[in-house]
């Protein structure tokens, strides 16, 4: 009862955030607390990850790379479907507000790849003995961190703005597969040095595969990568829409 | 005070590393690009309305 009332309110919410004058409105009156939220979820899920947590019995003190690995793979993951979402917006009902969200998540979901890859590399060498293997995850995650850079590329190769939105929504969508892959390849392909997913979600319960004495600074920390993604994405659309406004203005001085 | 991270110190703090400076950068990017654009939109609105 509550959802449903809650989903009415949300959806008509939801579809005004794409006036532009309304999502800096309400960005802008967010923005503080959700920086504010994000220095302490992150602070602390950190702070406690790394100094308050004992090492691993098998793989020592390596373990505490995992309250940045699994954070930031998560992130890369999750940041690609708000590009597809908001390239699926666009496509359907050609607003600008959710491309330039779009947009400006995949720099962010770029960088968080490269993290992922980075400290997944670092934690790879002393437990498999190997800085890189072509497991499946690992494969589809690199093609995913491809699919990011042609993304970000092609916005920055073409002037015409209508043009370059459909283009990159385009690949977006193709790339959606490999951020599917990249989240499911351990359930699809049972092989490979990877690990399996640390945490799942099933009917609506988090699922975690490790002990509360590491979970718990991780869920901390996976709360503050996302606040932090949420934090990158909003001054990003912000100044993609401003952008936008500045362009239009430039566009009518010229004509004077 | 820095734990005793045994063998792997180097792994672990190069992790963490990485890491902040990565994320330093990305935020100091989307913030300086933000801060660019918004004096240069204000100073166009201020054309527009002179």
């Amino acid at each position: 009862m509550s959802t449903k009332l809650g989903m009415k309110h949300f959806w008509p919410f939801f579809w005004k955030l794409a006036n532009p004058k309304v999502f800096m409105r309400w960005s802008g009156l967010c923005l503080p607390w959700i920086i504010a939220l994000t220095v302490l979820c992150l602070g602390t899920g950190l702070i406690w990850g790394f100094f308050l947590t004992p090492d691993d019995a098998r793989q020592g003190s390596t373990v505490k790379i995992i309250y940045l690995h699994v954070p930031s793979a998560f992130i890369a993951i999750n940041g690609y479907f708000v590009m597809v979402l908001g390239s699926l917006f666009w496509l359907v009902r050609r607003q600008h507000v959710s491309v330039l969200v779009a947009k400006a998540s995949a720099p962010i979901g770029m960088t968080m790849t490269v993290i992922a890859l980075t400290t997944g590399a670092i934690w790879g060498q002393p437990i498999w003995g190997t800085y890189w293997v072509w497991d499946p995850r690992l494969t589809s995650f690199l093609i995913l961190f491809l699919f990011y850079i042609g993304y970000v590329a092609l916005w920055a190769a073409i002037d015409d703005q209508d043009k370059v939105a459909d283009l990159t929504s385009v690949l977006a969508l193709v790339g959606a597969v490999f951020a599917v892959l990249s989240r499911y390849a351990v359930i699809f392909w049972n092989q490979g040095l990877h690990q399996g997913t640390t945490v799942t979600i099933a009917d609506g319960v988090s699922q975690k595969n490790i002990s509360s004495i590491f979970f718990q600074p991780l869920l901390l920390s996976m709360i503050g990568f996302g606040l932090l993604f949420l934090t990158l994405l909003l001054i990003g659309a912000r100044t993609e829409i401003r952008a936008q406004r500045l362009q239009v203005l430039e566009g009518l001085e010229r004509l004077k | 005070m820095m734990p005793d991270l045994g063998k792997y110190a180097v792994e672990v703090t190069s992790a963490y590393g990485i890491t902040f400076l990565l994320i330093l950068i990305i935020s100091f990017l989307y913030w300086r690009r933000g801060l660019i654009i918004k004096r240069r939109l204000m100073a166009a609105e201020a054309r527009k309305d002179a």
